[in-house]
């Protein structure tokens, strides 16, 4: 295997990696958040919100899963462009959806599925843009 | 549902002022000179004596407490979409506080999410 597919299959193993840990832990946040209930927004509601989240074992490996997200973010990010990584993070919106269907058996019209494609593509097209477009720092051409 | 519209303003004004402050203090820190453990002692230190990072610390704080009630109040299947919002604020902010060159391209994906966070929270935000 030359070092470029190399670099492509962990890179991609990598990217799914973070898919997995990104979408995992929204669903337990939102699992561990459900489990509480409605927070009031009053002092009270928050601080009865605050002593709950801390001690729900749900919110927590949500919190784990954000953490190793975020690993594999910086991990993937260091070994291949940024727009190669970038669009997983785009398509995250849509395998976050069809999850909630199917973990959390949420209901979502067609008119929702509409907004999160729109959402797709929108946030798809604002990650192609140049990394710098502000100064040019590196050296003069000869 | 105004709550969640409410909220929702909140997360996305805490995450993208935390990311821009955290980005701009980091910038002034520099990166850690090597990765051995008294080299990164030292980064860590260098960083917590950054006030840009104080003024990060706690909008990413409050950003994520904004999340965990709107995930309380809304289905995920809303709160994740329309979380896309800080790309609206965040090309905002690039074009006008950055002074960054944003593209048609991009423009046209700030409408599209605009458009696409629009009608996720119309289809329910309870």
């Amino acid at each position: 295997m030359s070092h470029e597919h190399r670099l492509r299959f962990k890179t991609l193993v990598m990217v799914l990696l973070m898919v997995v840990c990104a979408n995992t832990g929204d669903l337990m946040l939102a699992r561990g958040m459900k489990q509480i209930g409605n927070v009031e927004i009053s002092f009270p509601g928050l601080r009865h919100a605050l002593l709950s989240t801390i001690q729900s074992g749900s919110i927590w490996i949500g919190i784990f899963f954000l953490i190793g997200f975020t690993l594999c973010y910086m991990t993937a990010v260091s070994w291949a462009d940024y727009s190669f990584v970038m669009p997983a993070g785009a398509f995250g919106y849509a395998v976050q959806t069809m999850l909630a269907i199917l973990v959390l058996h949420e209901v979502v019209s067609g008119k929702r599925w509409i907004g999160v494609v729109l959402i797709c593509v929108g946030v798809l097209l604002v990650g192609q843009t140049k990394p710098n477009t502000t100064n040019n720092t590196g050296p003069a051409a000869p | 549902m105004t709550r969640v519209i409410l909220m929702l303003i909140f997360f996305v004004l805490c995450n993208t002022g935390g990311e821009l402050a955290m980005s701009y203090g980091m910038k002034q820190v520099g990166e850690p000179k090597s990765f051995r453990p008294i080299a990164l002692l030292r980064f860590v230190w260098a960083a917590a004596q950054n006030s840009w990072l104080w003024v990060a610390l706690p909008l990413l704080a409050a950003s994520f407490y904004s999340l965990l009630i709107l995930f309380s109040w809304a289905p995920v299947s809303v709160v994740i979409p329309a979380s896309a919002s800080n790309y609206i604020v965040g090309t905002f902010g690039a074009k006008y506080l950055l002074k960054e060159d944003v593209s048609f391209k991009r423009w046209l994906g700030v409408v599209l999410v605009i458009l696409g966070v629009a009608i996720v929270l119309h289809t329910g935000g309870h």
